[in-house]
C-alpha cells in the first residue's frame, strides 16, 4: 500500500495552476453582448431592428449637419451654396438668433439686459435648489425678482426698489405682531405693505428722473425666448405661495373655503390651458373695470399663474396626505395653533415631499409657455411661425429652426428633470 | 386645543369672533365668503357696464343662426348652412375622434417603450430612454408643428400622381400618401354586410366567453384548456364563413386620382394626422415612464415568489406582475388620458377643426361672441374632465387593496 | 417671491387706469401714443422688418394718424394682431385703432358696434393658383382644395360662392398668411384665395412669383379701412379726417416733398390753405393742432405717395391703382371737401 502510496505522491501538484482566462464567450465585450444584445433570437432580432434604425437616422442627419451653410443671406444664398446636395441651411440661426432669443422689438444694444437677468437666475435660485449652500444667499433670491424686473423693463429703479421696501416694510410689521397673534401679524403687514406701495407710487411719479438709467422697454417688446423664460419663471414663483394657500385650503375643515378651493382647482384643471389664454386675450378685458387695459402679456401672466397655482396646489395636497397624522397630533399637542403647527411642523416637510412633483408641474408649465404663440405673441415658436417664416428670405426653412427650437426647450427641460431626480434620490430617506 | 377648565361662561363677547375657536371659522369662512361675492360682483358690474358701453350684450341666439362657413371633416351631415351649434357639435365630435384615436395609440407606444426601457437588451433600452426623454422635454405644440411641416413639405401633393409618367404613386394602388393626408380604402356595406359584422363582434365575445369559461374550468378542476388557438380560429373562420356565404356583401372603394384631389375612400386628413400623431407620441413618453415606474414598483420578491411556485416567465408576468402594476399604472394613465383630451384643442395650431377651432374659433371670429363662445368651450371641457374623473374615481375604488 | 413684479405692474396699471378718461384722443395724448393694431405681418399692409420697425400701407395710416396728433410718426406702438383678437383688441380699448385691412360689413359696423373712418382701399377676393393647375376661371374649381383665413369674411364668401355656382371644395383652414404661404407653396392645397391685394402681396413673396397666377374672378366687395370704437366720435373724427386728409392732399397736389413749402405761407389755393392750417381753424375744431394735416402729409406722403411706396405698380407687390384712383382718374378714391 505505501509503494502505491508513494507512486501516487510524485502525482501529486505541489502549485496550483494559474487561472485560465474564461472561455472566450465567458468575457469580456462577447460575454456582454451575449448578455445585453443576443441573450435570445427574439432579442437578437430587437437589437439588429434597433441598430438599423439608428443606422437610418444616423445615416440621414450626419451629412444633413455636417454640409450644414453657416453664412449664407439667405434660403436661395443656401440652395446655391449647397448646389443640390443635402445640407442644413443655419445660417438662418445666425442672422436671426437675436430674434429667436429676445423678440424682434427688444432695442438690440440693451440686449446685455436680460442675458444679465438670465444669468442671475442661476445665483438667485441655487439657494432654493441646493440646501447645502449658507442660508444667507436666500437675501439676493428675495432681492432678485425687483433687480431682474429692473434689468429686464427698465425705467425708473424707484418702482421696483419701492416694490422692494414695502414687501420689507410689510414683513418687519409681520414679524413684530406674529408674536401676539398671526392674524394680526399677518394683516397688518399687508397692510404696512400696501401703505407703502401707495405712498411709494406717488414718490416715484414724483421723483423718477426723465432719463432713467435703463431705458424703459415696453412689455409687449418682449419676444423669443426670453419671453417663454420670463413667462415660466414669474409664473412658477408667483404660483407657489398660492398653490400652497388652495393646497391648505382644500384641506381645511371650513366647509366655505374648502368648497371654494375645489371649485377653482378642479375648474382650473379641467379646461385646456388655450382657453384659459383665450380668456387672457379675449374675455379678460370685459372683467376689468372699464378704461384699465392690462398688458397682454401681464394679463397672461395672471391666467398662467393661475392654471399652475392649481396644479401645484394638488401636488401640495399630495404631500401633506403622505405626511404621518402623528406629526399633526404632536403639532396639536404641543399646544401649536394651526398657523405655527403650518409653518413649522406640516409645510417644511409636505413641500420637502412635494418637490419633484412641483417640478415636474414648473417642467410643464415652461413647456406650456410656447402657447401663447397662439394667441398672437411673438414668443420662441410665434416668432418661427410668423416674423421669420413668413419673411421673404427665409421662407421655407423647417427643420433648421424648429430643430433650434427643439433643442432650447430640451437642454432647460432635462436639465430641470434630471435636477430634480437628483433631488429625489437625495429626499429619499426610506432606505428600499 | 382642548383644555380641561371649562369653556369661559358669560356673554358671547365680539373678540371671541377672532380669538376663540369655535367662532373663528365661521369668521374666517364669512369673511372668506363675503370677499368672494364681493370680487364675482365687481367683476359682474365691470362686465355689465363694459357691455353696455360697448353696446353689447349676452346672449347665446347666434347658436341658432347659419354658420356660414364650411368644415372639412364633417362625421355628420353638415353644410354652410347649418347652424353655430351644429358647427360646434361637428366640432365635439371631432374632438372626441382624436383623442380617442390618440389615447389609444398613446397607450401603445407607452407601454411598449415602457417594457422595452425595462429590456436586459442594451441597445434598446437606451434608444427608448433617449426617445422617451427627447419626447418628454420639448413643447407637444412643437411636435404637433415639425410633424405637420414634414407632412406638407416631404410628402408628395396629389399633382406629383398625375400624368402618365407620375414622380409618386400609391401604394398597392390602395393607399396613397399626401400632403393632403392619407387616402385608404373605404368599406362599403351591401345589405348583408352588417350581418357579417354583427357575426364578427360576436365572436369577439364568444373568445371572452371562452376564455373566462376555460379559467373557471382550471380553477374547478386543474384541467387546462387550450386558449390561444381556438381564440385565434373564433377570431377568423365564422365571419370570414359568413362574409362568402352572403356572397362577400363587404366591397372597398378605393381611393382615386379625379380632379385636384384623390376622391372616394377615406381620407386621413394631414391635420388629423399630424395631430394624432404628435400627441400618441408625446404622451405616448410619459405613459412609458408611468409604466415602468408601474412594473418598477412591484417588489423582486414577487417573481422571485411566483418562480419559485414554478410559474413560467410568461404567466409570471400575466398572473403576478400585471394585475398588481396595473394598480400602480391606471390612475396616471387616466390622467394622462385626460391630457390627450385637453392637448387636442391644440388642434388650432395645424388647422384641425376641433370644437376650439369651431366654437372657439370661426363662429368667436364670425359673431365676436366672445365671451359666450369661450364659456362655452370651458364648459364642454370641464365636462369631459370630470366624466373622466368620475371614471377614475370608479376604477381607485374598485382595486383599492382591500386590507383584512 | 416673485409677488412684487406683479404688484409693481399692478400700481403701475392703477396708475394709468386712474389716468383714463372716456375720450380716446384724450387718452391717447395722455399716454403720449397711438396703440394702432396691425396685422401680424402682411408684406405691403403692415410687416416688421428685420429690426422690428413696422412699415406698409396700413401701417402708414397709423403714422398719420399718430402725426397728426403729436407731429411725431413714430409716436405709434403697432399691437399685432390675428382674425381672432383684433375686434376684441378694439373693443377692450387696449388698442385705439385697428388698421388691418379689415372689411366694412354691415354686421362689423351694427352689430360688433365698430365705426368704420372710411375706405383706404377697395379689394375683393381673389383665387391664387399655380400655373400648370391650368385652372383659367374659378369655376373649373370643383373639387379643389383650398386654404383660407379663419376668422375673416373670405371664408364666407367661399362658401356662398362655391354654393352658389353649386361645385364642391374642401377648405383648409389657417391662422396666419405666413402659413397660407407655407401650405400653398407645399401643394398642400390647390389655391390659396384671400383679398386679391393681400394675394399680390403674398405672391410678390414667393421664389418665382411668375409661377402663379391670380384667377380673374373677384367674389366679393372687400372696403377695407381702419376702424374704431362706436361712441367716441371725436376720435373717430380723427381718424376718418387724418385719412380724408391723405386722400385730399393727392387730388390737390399736396405731397410730402412740397408739403414744408406750402404750408409755410398761404397759397392761392383756399383748400390747401384750409387743410395746412394756414387758414380757418379746421385743426382746433378737431381739437389738434393747426398743422395737423401737414404733419400727417408730411409723415409718409399723400394717399397716392404711401400707395406707391408700399403696394404700387414699382413695388415687389405690383398693385394697379384700378378702383384705387383719385375720383378724378375713374377711381372709388374720394374725399369730402375741407371746409
Amino acid at each position: 500500500m505505501s509503494d502505491t502510496h508513494a507512486h501516487s505522491v510524485a502525482f501529486v501538484r505541489t502549485e496550483t495552476l494559474p487561472e485560465l482566462p474564461p472561455p472566450a464567450s465567458q468575457a469580456g465585450i462577447v460575454k456582454w453582448m451575449r448578455e445585453n444584445l443576443f441573450s435570445s433570437v427574439p432579442n437578437g432580432i430587437l437589437t439588429l431592428a434597433a441598430i438599423y434604425v439608428i443606422y437610418l437616422i444616423v445615416t440621414s442627419a450626419f451629412p444633413w449637419i455636417a454640409n450644414g451653410i453657416w453664412n449664407a443671406d439667405s434660403l436661395a444664398e443656401c440652395r446655391t451654396i449647397l448646389d443640390g446636395t443635402t445640407g442644413a441651411c443655419f445660417s438662418v440661426l445666425t442672422e436671426r438668433w437675436n430674434q429667436l432669443l429676445f423678440g424682434f422689438s427688444y432695442p438690440t444694444e440693451h440686449y446685455w439686459r436680460p442675458s444679465v437677468a438670465f444669468v442671475l437666475l442661476f445665483a438667485a435660485a441655487a439657494p432654493v435648489m441646493f440646501f447645502d449652500l449658507p442660508r444667507k444667499l436666500l437675501i439676493f433670491t428675495g432681492i432678485y425678482p425687483f433687480l431682474a424686473y429692473w434689468l429686464i423693463w427698465g425705467g425708473t429703479i424707484f418702482t421696483p426698489l419701492f416694490a422692494l421696501v414695502g414687501l420689507v416694510i410689510g414683513y418687519l410689521v409681520y414679524a413684530r405682531f406674529v408674536k401676539d397673534s398671526f392674524a394680526m401679524g399677518f394683516f397688518g403687514g399687508v397692510i404696512a405693505a400696501l401703505m407703502t406701495w401707495f405712498i411709494g407710487g406717488y414718490i416715484t411719479e414724483a421723483i423718477a428722473p426723465a432719463e432713467p438709467f435703463l431705458e424703459a422697454v415696453q412689455s409687449r417688446n418682449m419676444g423669443g425666448f426670453m419671453l417663454n423664460m420670463i413667462l415660466g419663471v414669474v409664473c412658477v414663483s408667483l404660483s407657489l405661495p398660492i398653490g400652497i394657500v388652495l393646497a391648505l385650503g382644500r384641506q381645511s375643515d371650513m366647509p366655505i373655503i374648502k368648497w371654494i378651493c375645489v371649485v377653482f382647482i378642479e375648474f382650473i384643471r379641467g379646461v385646456p390651458l388655450i382657453t384659459l389664454l383665450f380668456v387672457a386675450n379675449v374675455v379678460l378685458a370685459y372683467f376689468l373695470p372699464p378704461g384699465t387695459t392690462f398688458d397682454l402679456i401681464l394679463r397672461v401672466i395672471i391666467m398662467i399663474t393661475m392654471f399652475s397655482a392649481a396644479y401645484i396646489a394638488e401636488v401640495i395636497r399630495g404631500g401633506l396626505a403622505a405626511l404621518p397624522k402623528g406629526q399633526y397630533e404632536a403639532a396639536d399637542s404641543l399646544g401649536l395653533d394651526y398657523a405655527q403647527a403650518m409653518r413649522l411642523i406640516i409645510l417644511p416637510q409636505a413641500l420637502k415631499i412635494s418637490i419633484p412633483g412641483i417640478v415636474n408641474v414648473a417642467v410643464g408649465l415652461f413647456k406650456d409657455t410656447v402657447l401663447v404663440s397662439v394667441i398672437s405673441m411673438f414668443d420662441l415658436l410665434g416668432m418661427i411661425r410668423g416674423p421669420i417664416l413668413s419673411s421673404t428670405d427665409w421662407n421655407g426653412v423647417y427643420w433648421e429652426l424648429f430643430m433650434a427650437a427643439s433643442v432650447l426647450f430640451f437642454v432647460v427641460c432635462y436639465g430641470i428633470s434630471q435636477y430634480s431626480q437628483w433631488l429625489e434620490r437625495r429626499l429619499a430617506t426610506d432606505h428600499r | 386645543m382642548t383644555s380641561i377648565t371649562d369653556p369661559p361662561q358669560g356673554s358671547f363677547r365680539l373678540s371671541m369672533l377672532i380669538n376663540d375657536t369655535r367662532y373663528r371659522s365661521y369668521t374666517f369662512q364669512f369673511i372668506a365668503l363675503v370677499v368672494l361675492i364681493g370680487f364675482m360682483a365687481y367683476l359682474g358690474m365691470n362686465l355689465v357696464s363694459n357691455l353696455a358701453a360697448a353696446g353689447l350684450n349676452i346672449s347665446f341666439d347666434f347658436l341658432g343662426d347659419p354658420a356660414g362657413y364650411d368644415i372639412n371633416q364633417r362625421p355628420i351631415e353638415y353644410d354652410s348652412q347649418s347652424s353655430h351649434l351644429r358647427a360646434s357639435v361637428v366640432g365635439i365630435i371631432n374632438t372626441l375622434i382624436i383623442a380617442v384615436l390618440a389615447c389609444i395609440t398613446a397607450t401603445i407606444f407607452g407601454v411598449v417603450a415602457g417594457v422595452l426601457r425595462l429590456s436586459n437588451n442594451w441597445v434598446v433600452s437606451k434608444l427608448m430612454a433617449i426617445y422617451v426623454e427627447i419626447f418628454r422635454n420639448v413643447p407637444v405644440l412643437i411636435w404637433i408643428i415639425i410633424i405637420f411641416s414634414i407632412m406638407t413639405v416631404s410628402m408628395p401633393s396629389p399633382r406629383a400622381f398625375r400624368g402618365d409618367d407620375p414622380s409618386s404613386s400609391m401604394l398597392f394602388d390602395t393607399f396613397a400618401f399626401t400632403n393632403r393626408g392619407v387616402y385608404t380604402p373605404k368599406p362599403i356595406f351591401d345589405s348583408g354586410g352588417w350581418i357579417v359584422v354583427a357575426v364578427f363582434i360576436l365572436s369577439i365575445i364568444g373568445i371572452f366567453a371562452y376564455r373566462r369559461y376555460a379559467t373557471k374550468k382550471l380553477y374547478a378542476t386543474g384541467q387546462l384548456l387550450p386558449t390561444f388557438w381556438p381564440s385565434v380560429a373564433m377570431f377568423f373562420v365564422p365571419a370570414i364563413l359568413v362574409y362568402y356565404i352572403l356572397g362577400r356583401p363587404i366591397t372597398l372603394e378605393y381611393p382615386s386620382l379625379q380632379g385636384f384631389n384623390f376622391q372616394g375612400g377615406i381620407q386621413l386628413r394631414g391635420s388629423l394626422i399630424a395631430l394624432w400623431f404628435a400627441l400618441a407620441i408625446y404622451t405616448g413618453a410619459f405613459i412609458a415612464e408611468n409604466v415602468r415606474a408601474g412594473i418598477q414598483a412591484i417588489s423582486k420578491g414577487q417573481t422571485e415568489a411566483a418562480a419559485s411556485l414554478g410559474l413560467r416567465p410568461g404567466r409570471i408576468m400575466n398572473l403576478v406582475i400585471l394585475p398588481q402594476a396595473l394598480r400602480v399604472i391606471i390612475p396616471p394613465l387616466i390622467s394622462q388620458y385626460l391630457n390627450i383630451t385637453k392637448n387636442s384643442s391644440l388642434a388650432i395650431a395645424v388647422g384641425y377643426m376641433d370644437v376650439t377651432a369651431t366654437l372657439g374659433g370661426i363662429t368667436l371670429n364670425q359673431t365676436g361672441r366672445a365671451i359666450e363662445a369661450v364659456l362655452l368651450l370651458m364648459l364642454f371641457y370641464l365636462t369631459i374632465s370630470l366624466l373622466i374623473s368620475a371614471v377614475m374615481n370608479v376604477y381607485n375604488n374598485s382595486v383599492k387593496l382591500r386590507e383584512r | 417671491m416673485k409677488k412684487t413684479v406683479l404688484f409693481g405692474a399692478l400700481t403701475v396699471a392703477g396708475l394709468a387706469a386712474g389716468m383714463a378718461s372716456a375720450a380716446t384722443l384724450d387718452d391717447v395724448k395722455a399716454r403720449g401714443s397711438l396703440n394702432c393694431g396691425v396685422t401680424t405681418g402682411l408684406v405691403g399692409f403692415a410687416s416688421p422688418d428685420a429690426n422690428g420697425v413696422w412699415d406698409g400701407f396700413d401701417v402708414g395710416v397709423c403714422r398719420a394718424v399718430a402725426a397728426a396728433i403729436f407731429g411725431d410718426p413714430t409716436a405709434v406702438e403697432f399691437v399685432p394682431t390675428t382674425g381672432k383678437t383684433r375686434f376684441t383688441a378694439l373693443a377692450s380699448g387696449e388698442i385705439d385703432m385697428l388698421a388691418r385691412n379689415t372689411t366694412w360689413t354691415f354686421s362689423r359696423d351694427i352689430d360688433l358696434k365698430f365705426e368704420f373712418t372710411g375706405v383706404n382701399y377697395y379689394d375683393g377676393q381673389g383665387f391664387l393658383v399655380p400655373k400648370d393647375l391650368g385652372v383659367s376661371s374659378a369655376k373649373d374649381l370643383d373639387g379643389a382644395t383650398v386654404c383660407i383665413q379663419t376668422g375673416t369674411t373670405t371664408e364666407l364668401n367661399l362658401a356662398d360662392f362655391f354654393r352658389s355656382n353649386n361645385i364642391s371644395y374642401d377648405p383648409v383652414p389657417i391662422e396666419t398668411n405666413a402659413e397660407g404661404q407655407q401650405q400653398y407653396l407645399a401643394g398642400a392645397c390647390d389655391v390659396y384665395t384671400t383679398d386679391a391685394s393681400g394675394l399680390a402681396s403674398t405672391r410678390a413673396a414667393f421664389e418665382n412669383p411668375g409661377d402663379h397666377v391670380l384667377l380673374p374672378e373677384i367674389i366679393s366687395k372687400e372696403p377695407l379701412g381702419p376702424l374704431v370704437r362706436h361712441g367716441d366720435n371725436d376720435w373717430g373724427d380723427v381718424v376718418r379726417w387724418t385719412l380724408n386728409a391723405l386722400i385730399t392732399a393727392e387730388e390737390l397736389g399736396v405731397t410730402s416733398a412740397n408739403v414744408a413749402d406750402l404750408a409755410a405761407a398761404p397759397t392761392d389755393n383756399p383748400e390747401v390753405n384750409r387743410l395746412l392750417g394756414t387758414e380757418g381753424e379746421l385743426g382746433a375744431m378737431l381739437g389738434l393742432e393747426a398743422d395737423w394735416a401737414k404733419n400727417a402729409i408730411a409723415a409718409g406722403g399723400n394717399y397716392g405717395e404711401l400707395f406707391e411706396k408700399n403696394i404700387g405698380e414699382n413695388t415687389p407687390i405690383g398693385l394697379a391703382r384700378g378702383l384705387n384712383a383719385q375720383w378724378t382718374e375713374g377711381g372709388l378714391i374720394y374725399s369730402p371737401p375741407f371746409r
